[in-house]
């Protein structure tokens, strides 16, 4: 691999929990003429898990892919643990993505490296020690319960499979912000449950930040009113039918922000785009 | 309106081309170098295109002194056969052909590589994982090709003079006549064209197989367009560089 140093990842201050580690202000974007995304300003505190459902190509994936840097906004501001991402050069950019962990919509594994060398592409650029990468590899691979696919590669690997290779990928690091774009998307029932339930372990043992992105109702349902019980190891319902508090849905509806609140918020809307979401 | 949007896009084009080539030089006085991928590169480029530019080289060298030799013949001159295959390789063959076959080999294969990376959403996840792209795969692959490139155009001079012998001998010219001839008949402005054309060739090949595989959208498709658009645009340009090269030669040098 490469003999390259890379720049070390900026130290944050320490987060203040009230403060949000993701802030949108009244952030556009457009592509050839279209607005995909509008006027969009909603923030997510430490801690907090913001759902964002919407229909298929209505700006979801823009919307993290903005929250990384990886695009910037048309206007608006995007700022990361109170950074504005738009002032940081290229160089301090791509430090700044130490402290983010992203799921892509298709994994978007490296076809040529083995699933080991997925896992540990960060730290190896970072040039960590051999054995602790290992062992930090291992660690990540048991987290996903994955770790008899160590020497395989993406082609060799289910779609399952490579969504959760994706999240030992992302934690590896423990970045304090995840963004998990449609982690279920195109993944059978049983699958998908196996993939929330480890969204829902990263969530609950990490205590980290979270954007998610799905088109399944259900992911959100399953994520607001479940947690994961480690000493068991399996997602189990909070009682008295409670819902996490650290969870917020948000749904977008033509490239705006349409409804943002808690499940329970979201299930006494009264308004009638809302209300025709959830029948769907 | 329509050409008004064609044009538009063709600028735009020319602008992120730019962006990217002077981005990907300028990228070896920035920290991190990635020297693990340009030695793979230089592997994969360099002694990977050897068999090809040896047999191109080799039979190109051939054909020229043939169809010289036959010329030169009815003006009896066949002895300058030399002069001409050496000539002709050194300042124009050798530097083309081993562009284009390097071109052929390369940047399809640059395109289709960095292209398949770019619809699967690997290159955002490199950007994604704190890699940037441009140093870790166009910045190698642009010092490699523009190496390793100066090196396999000398293999094709060589070859190419040594084919031109060969046949010359089967054409009843002597062969220490020939090789005499051919090393008699260069001035170091013609070795300074043959070695400095390949450093542009490199260039050209690289970047624009970079470019247009870190730009393709579309799925498969856009990887085989982007993959064709990579090899045509790669070699027009070799074959004008080239020309505008030979005419500032011979402006500076005279010949």
């Amino acid at each position: 691999m490469s003999t390259a140093q890379t720049i070390p990842f900026p130290d944050l201050a320490p987060i203040d929990p009230t403060q949000p580690v993701v802030s949108f202000e009244h952030v556009s974007i457009g592509f050839d003429g279209h607005s995909v995304l509008l006027d969009i300003t909603f923030q997510a505190r430490s801690g907090e898990m913001v759902i964002i459902l919407g229909p298929a190509a209505g700006g979801k994936s823009i919307l993290l892919k903005l929250a990384n840097g990886l695009i910037p906004p048309d206007a608006g501001r995007v700022r990361l643990f109170g950074q504005d991402i738009n002032t940081l050069s290229p160089e301090e950019l791509f430090a700044f993505r130490g402290h983010i962990g992203m799921v892509f919509q298709e994994s978007a594994l490296f076809d040529s490296l083995s699933v080991r060398d997925n896992v540990s592409y960060r730290l190896i650029e970072e040039h960590d020690n051999e054995a602790d990468i290992a062992r930090r590899v291992l660690e990540c691979l048991r987290f996903v319960e994955l770790e008899d696919a160590i020497d395989k590669f993406p082609d060799e690997l289910s779609g399952g499979m490579k969504r959760r290779v994706a999240i030992a990928r992302a934690i590896i690091t423990q970045p304090k912000l995840f963004l998990y774009d449609s982690p279920t998307g195109g993944l059978d029932p049983i699958t998908s449950t196996t993939i929330i339930e480890l969204v829902m372990k990263q969530r609950d043992v990490y205590e980290s930040t979270a954007l998610l992105v799905t088109h399944r109702l259900q992911d959100a349902f399953t994520l607001a009113t479940h947690r994961f019980n480690l000493k068991e190891n399996r997602m189990e319902r909070i009682e008295n039918d409670g819902i996490d508090p650290n969870t917020t849905i948000m749904v977008l509806k033509d490239g705006r922000i349409a409804f943002t609140g808690s499940l329970v918020d979201l299930l006494r809307s009264k308004d009638p785009y809302i209300q025709q979401y959830l029948q769907q | 309106m329509q050409i008004g949007e064609f044009v538009r896009e063709k600028v735009l084009a020319v602008q992120e081309y730019s962006l990217l080539s002077w981005t990907a030089l300028t990228n070896v006085f920035r920290h991190p170098f990635y020297w693990a991928d340009l030695y793979t590169q230089a592997d994969l480029i360099g002694f990977g295109s050897v068999p090809i530019v040896i047999l191109t080289g080799f039979f190109t060298g051939g054909v020229l002194a043939l169809n010289s030799a036959t010329t030169l013949a009815q003006f009896g001159a066949k002895a300058v056969t030399g002069e001409l295959v050496s000539l002709s390789m050194i300042k124009e063959l050798g530097p083309v052909l081993t562009g284009l076959m390097v071109s052929g080999r390369n940047a399809s294969g640059m395109a289709s590589e960095l292209g398949s990376m770019q619809v699967t959403e690997q290159i955002d996840a490199m950007r994604a994982l704190g890699v940037d792209p441009l140093k870790k795969l166009v910045t190698p692959r642009v010092f490699s090709t523009i190496f390793m490139l100066v090196f396999l155009t000398i293999i094709s001079d060589g070859l190419g003079t040594l084919g031109g012998g060969w046949i010359s001998s089967t054409m009843g010219i002597d062969v220490s006549q020939y090789f005499h001839m051919a090393y008699q008949s260069l001035r170091y402005p013609d070795i300074l064209e043959g070695l400095v054309k390949p450093l542009l060739f490199g260039f050209i090949i690289a970047t624009v197989g970079c470019y247009f595989g870190m730009s393709t959208r579309g799925g498969t498709q856009g990887v085989g367009r982007s993959t064709t658009q990579a090899v045509v645009v790669s070699s027009v340009l070799i074959i004008f560089s080239d020309f505008l090269l030979s005419r500032l030669t011979i402006d500076l040098f005279g010949r």
